[in-house]
This record gives structure tokens, sequence and C-alpha cells, in this order.
């Protein structure tokens, strides 16, 4: 599923390493303990290089007062991919994904070195409005956090904050993104309903359909299946990969098979440390570090 | 039996009993008291049937009296041997009756306490009748004629059915003339006062030119001819309500002649069946909440004081709350959390803390002294030396009692802005909110439920204030309601009528303590109802806000 709209690359690249083609039952594609069948449709893999960048971190360092929670982080988002960063607890991965909206600024005695590039631009910038920044690069959290108001409104309210107020192109734009967040069916009949009556589920998808009507250029999400049940988790999955099409996915996700199944590239951390960053059908079948290949097989994390 | 005892203990059971015993206790003094103030308060509106009986004197003198029994007490037989009595021997306790005589008039005091067994052949005459006049207070006694402009036109017990109509014209061409007074000359009389602040105004400005002088001069001869069209007409309606006299006669057998204009209504309470007696009850309780106050405070009703409470409580609702959200909003969500914050933080508790005279004092000395007499003199110098805002009034007392309830609200709403999830600010701000949007559109409607909770705490103290508001612009009996038909309409600069400060007024400034301790207690009854309702429209609407902006469960 993953490869679809990947760059379809013949030629097999000598620094990544294909997966076992043993298809029969009893001898299931597994990595250390994974089902990885799912990285078993393509024949090729998608590199890092080819890709168009939406995002580049460069030696970005942030401390809260005195304590370094990253220590020199430097990587690239590609473009209109899945990234998901996983690692344990406290490793950072989280901190991470907020430098990018800047939703660190919120926190008190938080103090960021190095740059971070959205197109060229530096965010970290005086001039840079960290609201235009905001709109630009949306964020789903590990609750659902909807509004107490209704669905229409909670959808709409990234318009009025810019001040769009005509009804028409907010009822385009409620219907357009309740669609792409796969929860129109469900909400058409009640969108002057309080949002709070939704299932968690629902609850979390009506965030996405939020965060996507302001058509951010990249999407922040931030551990968004931890707190569903198993079907609603398989419905964000699903919805993560149509959203692919239109906006630069990063994801946050402590559950590795979700990192598998989603994510095009895979970053991995650990205490404060990107240790390895690559393609996820590699990292996961034959990760380069020792570290990663012990959180991948479960020995600590 | 130790173990068991033990275990009791352990099992927690004392604590629950503890418990349920302090909340039980609780309940029965707030409902002890409430039941207090309403039996006292309440009985009096009712009609009282009227005791006529021979009162034996200490030298044996007899005389008849007549009135309402009020209260009656044990006191002890030495006592009374000491002041003078005769006790028999062996007896420890008599009952003394406290009587409303009423004709003060004639006797010089309505109440007065009677040894119980100096009064003999006690009877309750149906023909008794209780007049209730404008001065004077009641009359007890019975009917002898009814004259119209001096002739007699009907006499003895017949004469009950003609009273009655003639009362009801009385009454009538009454509430005309008042009409006439208050609304009509009333108005005249703002107007003028205005031309006359006008005239003054132009001559302090030094453009007292002809030609202005003129048109105030035009101005006001159209008031005057106006106001001599309203005395002229006055002047016949005194001459009708003055054409009937009533002449009654006591139950020693003393002549008093009443003029009609003088009496609120007639009864015969002995003469009353049950029904009759509600509706008179319903009638009387209506018309304490609906009139003025008469004879000092100690009859009528109270409704001026009801109208400056609510008024007042109002306006300060209105001056407290965005003070309050705006100060909580800059210490909880702008501020930098540090020491100077806990200090403000620790201060604005503790001013929650400070005696209620001490801000009536500060209110007197800043408010009215200082900015009072500072507006008088940049904006009003046409009406000085009289002072407008230099003395106290509405503006000051909802002022000075907003200040008072100031840190309530701000606790509150801190407290609430506080509980609202970091996780919905949040969300806010990655749609591209700033700070202030969210503030506006999702954090401060999601905190309105504890605002709101905050002026119920605050109108639930400021409505039963009365210490401050006695520096800064409650007055025992204001001419005119602070809020009327008049130019400006809502009179901020005047002194006004509050329910807490005529309790206070009724129960221990009154020169007629046993008719108005009844009142106070009714007084009370009116004041807690007032807060109660005050309070339960500010929780419906909070009720409200909450339902809107539940929380999420997080």
């Amino acid at each position: 599923m993953t490869t679809e709209l990947l760059n379809r690359d013949d030629a097999m690249q000598d620094d990544t390493q294909t997966t076992a083609m043993n298809n029969t039952p009893e001898n299931a594609p597994r990595t250390h303990g994974i089902d990885i069948s799912a990285l078993e449709r393509g024949t090729t893999m998608s590199r890092i290089e080819d890709e168009e960048i939406s995002l580049r971190v460069n030696d970005l360092r942030l401390s809260y007062g005195e304590k370094e929670a990253l220590h020199g982080i430097n990587m690239v988002i590609p473009k209109k991919r899945v990234t998901a960063f996983i690692g344990p607890s406290g490793c950072g991965k989280s901190t991470l994904l907020r430098c990018f909206n800047r939703m660190n600024d919120l926190v008190d005695g938080c103090e960021i070195k190095g740059e971070i590039l959205l197109e060229d631009m530096d965010i970290y910038q005086r001039k840079v409005e960290v609201a235009e920044l905001r709109r630009r690069v949306g964020m789903v959290f590990q609750k659902p956090n909807p509004f107490p108001k209704t669905i229409y409104e909670n959808v709409a309210y990234g318009l009025r904050i810019q001040g769009i107020n005509k009804k028409r192109v907010l009822d385009e734009t409620v219907e357009w993104s309740l669609r792409s967040a796969a929860l129109w069916d469900e909400v058409k009949d009640r969108l002057n309903d309080s949002a709070l009556g939704l299932s968690g589920g629902q609850q979390q998808r009506l965030v996405i359909a939020r965060t996507v009507a302001v058509k951010p250029e990249v999407l922040l999400l931030d551990e968004p299946a931890s707190a569903l049940d198993p079907l609603s988790t398989l419905k964000i999955e699903e919805l993560i990969q149509q959203l692919k099409n239109d906006f630069t996915i990063v994801i946050v996700t402590h559950n590795m098979q979700q990192a598998a199944r989603v994510s095009d590239y895979t970053a991995f951390m650990y205490m404060g440390d990107l240790i390895e960053f690559g393609n996820t059908d590699a990292l996961f079948t034959n990760p380069s570090k020792k570290q990663t290949e012990d959180y991948i097989t479960g020995r600590y994390g | 039996m130790r173990t068991p005892i033990k275990k009791w203990f352990k099992d927690g059971d004392p604590w629950i009993w503890i418990n349920a015993g302090a909340v039980a206790i609780s309940m029965i003094m707030v409902f002890g008291l409430l039941a207090l103030i309403a039996s006292r308060g309440l009985v009096h509106f009712w009609a009282h049937d009227v005791m006529q009986a021979e009162l034996e004197g200490r030298n044996g003198s007899r005389m008849m009296i007549a009135g309402e029994l009020v209260e009656k007490e044990d006191v002890a037989a030495e006592q009374l041997r000491d002041a003078g009595h005769t006790v028999p021997e062996g007896v420890e306790f008599m009952q003394r009756d406290l009587m409303k005589l009423g004709n003060r008039d004639v006797y010089g005091g309505d109440f007065k306490w009677i040894m119980d067994a100096s009064l003999t052949n006690k009877t309750y005459p149906e023909n008794i009748i209780v007049l209730e006049r404008r001065e004077w207070g009641n009359f007890y006694g019975f009917i002898d004629t009814i004259k119209e402009s001096g002739e007699v036109v009907a006499s003895g017990d017949d004469a009950w059915n003609e009273l009655n109509v003639r009362i009801e014209r009385a009454l009538a061409i009454y509430s005309e003339i008042h009409d006439i007074e208050k609304i009509d000359i009333g108005g005249i009389n703002s107007r003028m006062e205005r031309l006359r602040l006008k005239e003054r105004r132009l001559e302090l400005n030094e453009q007292n030119t002809p030609e202005n002088l003129l048109s105030i001069k035009e101005e006001r001869a159209a008031l005057d001819a106006e106001y001599k069209g309203m005395q002229s007409q006055l002047t016949q309606l005194y001459g009708q309500i003055g054409r009937d006299t009533l002449v009654a006669k006591t139950v020693e057998g003393a002549t008093v002649e009443v003029d009609f204009s003088k009496i609120v209504r007639a009864y015969q309470p002995n003469a009353m069946g049950l029904t009759e007696k509600l509706g008179f009850y319903g009638e009387k309780i209506y018309e304490f909440i609906s009139e003025d106050p008469r004879e000092a405070n100690t009859e009528g009703g109270i409704f001026p004081a009801i109208y400056g409470t609510v008024l007042m409580v109002i306006l300060m609702s209105i001056i407290v709350t965005p003070f309050g959200v705006v100060a909580a909003v800059y210490l909880r969500e702008y501020a930098h959390q540090g020491a100077l914050t806990r200090t403000i933080r620790i201060a604005v508790n503790n001013l929650a803390g400070v005696p209620s005279i001490v801000y009536g004092v500060f209110g007197l000395g800043f408010f009215i002294y200082f900015l009072g007499s500072g507006i008088d003199q940049a904006f009003f110098p046409e009406a000085l030396p009289s002072p407008t805002f230099g003395t106290g009034g509405l503006l000051w007392a909802s002022i000075t009692l907003a200040i008072l309830t100031l840190p309530v609200v701000i606790v509150a709403t801190e407290e609430g802005l506080a509980r609202i999830p970091r996780s919905i600010r949040e969300g806010s701000l990655a749609l591209g909110a700033t700070k202030a949007e969210t503030l506006w559109r999702v954090v401060l409607p999601m905190a309105s439920p504890a605002m709101m909770t905050g002026v119920i705490l605050a109108i639930a103290r400021a409505a039963g204030e009365v210490a401050p508001l006695m520096l800064v612009g409650v007055v025992k009996l204001a001419p005119s309601l602070p809020l009327d038909g008049n130019y400006p309409y809502l009179h901020l600069d005047q002194k006004f009528m509050h329910l807490g400060f005529h309790i206070y007024d009724v129960g221990f400034q009154s020169p007629n303590v046993e008719a108005a301790r009844p009142l106070v207690y009714a007084t009370s009854l009116l004041l807690v109802i007032v807060i109660a309702l005050l309070n339960l429209t500010a929780v419906s609407i909070r009720n409200r806000l909450r339902e809107k902006y539940k929380a999420l469960e997080m």
C-alpha cells in the first residue's frame, strides 16, 4: 500500500535491503517479531534523496531551562509523504514535532537553537508570524480536543479566524473537510449538534477535519490514535493514507506496527538524539544501528 | 466488648455520624432562622380579631379598652410586686399581654402592656371597626356618623356600607392626587430645576445674553402655566376628597373625627370569615411589597427599598464583572507567573477579608469627597454649592460594592480559566489563532460559568451589605426612585433606599418600636427572598452556560 504513491525507482539500491521473498504462511515475513507483510507488495524502495523536501531541520537543539531535550537534530521531512517518529517515552519525538509549528513557544523556559526551514523559510526567525506558521503547519493532538461548539463551527473555526464568514465558502469547506476526514456521512445530518456528543474516534476525525479545513501544507499528528479503540484507529490510519495525497504528514506514534503500516519514512529517536532515519521498510527490516534494532525488537522502550 | 467498638471506629462509622450530624445541625439552623423570620414577619399582615375588655386600674378605676392582642408573656410575681402590682399569694407567674390599642391621637401611644388578670368581660363585638389611617396609626372603635360637607348622611351600624363606598371614592381621588403630585408636578419640578441650572451655567460661562435668557424665560413661563393648571386641578381634587368626614367613637365613648382623605382602609376583623381574612392578608402583603412606606417606615410598604436594592445590585454586577474578568485574564493568561503575580494574588485574596465598613470609608473618602467633588467642579459647577456627585448616591454605592466584591469575581474567574484544558487552547492555537483570538473565541466562553459563579457570590455578598452603604448613599427615606420617567431617567447621583438599611432603620431607629418589630422580620424575609431570586437568576444563567460549554472530560 505504501509503495503506490512512492517514486517507482526500478533500480535496486545498494544501501537498502529487500525483505525476505518467502510468502508461504508458515514462513510469513517477519522481522524481529513484527509482521511486515505490508511491506511485501512493492519491489522497490523510495529514497529520501529523491524526495521533494518540505521541512529541513538543521542542528536543532532544544532545552527546558538547564536540561537539554534535543541534542542537535538534523533531518528532512519529505513532501506529501508520511514520516513517522518512533522511540521510547521521553525521547523527544513529541518535542521535535511541536517544534515544527512552534507549539513549544508556549512552554516557559523553553529555548531553541538551530533552525527549521519550511520551504526554505526559517520558522524561528523574528519576523515570522506564529499564527500564520501554524495555519501552514497544522497539528492534531493525542486526545481529541474539539471545542464546545457545534460540529459545523468546529470545522469552520480556522476559517472564521482568518476572517472568512461567507456562508457559501464555509459550507463548501466544511463539507470538503468532513469528507476528507471520512466523517461527512456520519455527521451530515447533525452539523448543528454539539461536537462533544460524538464518539472518541469521531471526535478525533473531526479534529483532523478542522485542521484540514484551513488547508495547511504540513499536518502534524501527535499520537493521534493512542486514545482510540482498534476500529477507530484503523479508520484514522486509512485516513492518513488518503490525506497523504494532499498534505505532508508527520506522525508521532508509540505503536510500531502503526508506524510500519502508515509511514513512508521513519525516524527513530532515543534520549533526545535522532538515532536513525530512513525508509520505513528499510528501518524495520534492516536497521543499521544497534539501538534501533533493540527498540524494534522490544528489548527496551 | 472492646473489639466491636474498635471495629466501629475502624469502619469509619463515627465519622459518618459526625458529618451527617454537622449537615443536620446546619440545616436546622438555616431553616430555623427562616421559620423564625417568616413566622414573626408574616403574622403581622393577618387581620387579628379585636378584643374589647374592661380594664381595672390599680386604684380600682375601670375603663373600656379595645385592641389586638400582640404578645403574651409570663412575668415572675416577685418582679411584679417590686413594680407595685398586687399579686395574690402563692402565684409565681402572672400573664402579661401586649395590646395594640391604636388610637394614638387619644392615648398618646399604640401599644400597652396590660396584666391579663386585670382584664374582665372580654368580648369580640362584630361591629368594631379598624381604620388604617395615614396619620396617627390605627383606630379601633365604632362608627358613629358619616358627614358629607358637614351634613350627616348615615349613622350607626348601617353606615358600614356607606363608609366603604365613600372610602373607595376617596381612595380613587387620592391616587389621582398622588399621580399628579408625584409624576406630573414632579416632572415639572425636575424640568424647572434643569432650567435653573441652565440659566446658572449660562451665567457662569458669561453667555447670559438677553436672547439666551429670553428662551429660558419663555420655557419657564410655559412650565409655570402648566404648573398653575395642575395646581388648580389639585385644589379641586383636594376639595372633593375633603368632602366627607367620619365621626367615630372609641370604646370609651370619645368621639374622633377622621377625614376620609386620611383613611387607607377600614375593616371589621371580628366579622370577617376565613376566606375574607385570607383575601385581606394577600392585599396587605401586596401593599407591603408595592407601596411606599408611611409613618416613619412603620406602616405601608417597602417598594422603594426593594427597587433600590435590586437596582444597586444590578449596577454593581455590571461594574464588577468586566473589571474582575479583565483582571483575572491578565493575571492568569498574560502576566508572568512569578513572585509578583503571586503577591498580587495573595493581596487580592486578602482584599476579600477586609471589613466592609473599611470599603465604605474608602468610598466616602475617595469616590465622594475626592472624585465626586472633582466631577462636580468640572461638570456641574452650576449646581454648586449643592453637590451633585459630591455626595453619596447610587453610582458611588454601586462602585464601592463593586470594589468590595471584586476579589470574589477575580478568584472565581481565575479558577475557571485555570480549569480550561490546555489541549483546547493548543487546539485553537494550532489552527492559526492568536492568543487573543483563542481567549475570545474559546477560553472566555468556556470560563463563563465560572465567571457567573463569581458574580453569584458577588451578588450574595453585595445585596446583604449595609455598613458601607450607610456611608455612600443609602438613606432612610428617598423622595423619588433612582430610575423614573424624568430625564435622564437613571439618576446615578441620587440617594436611594435599601432593604438591609431599612431593617436597621426600622428596627433600631424607629420612634415606634413595637409597631416596627414585625416589619423588621417581614423586611428581613423579603431581603432573603430578593437575594435568593437574584441568585437564582444568576444560577440559571450559569447552568445554561454550563450546558452550552460543557467542558471535555479531560
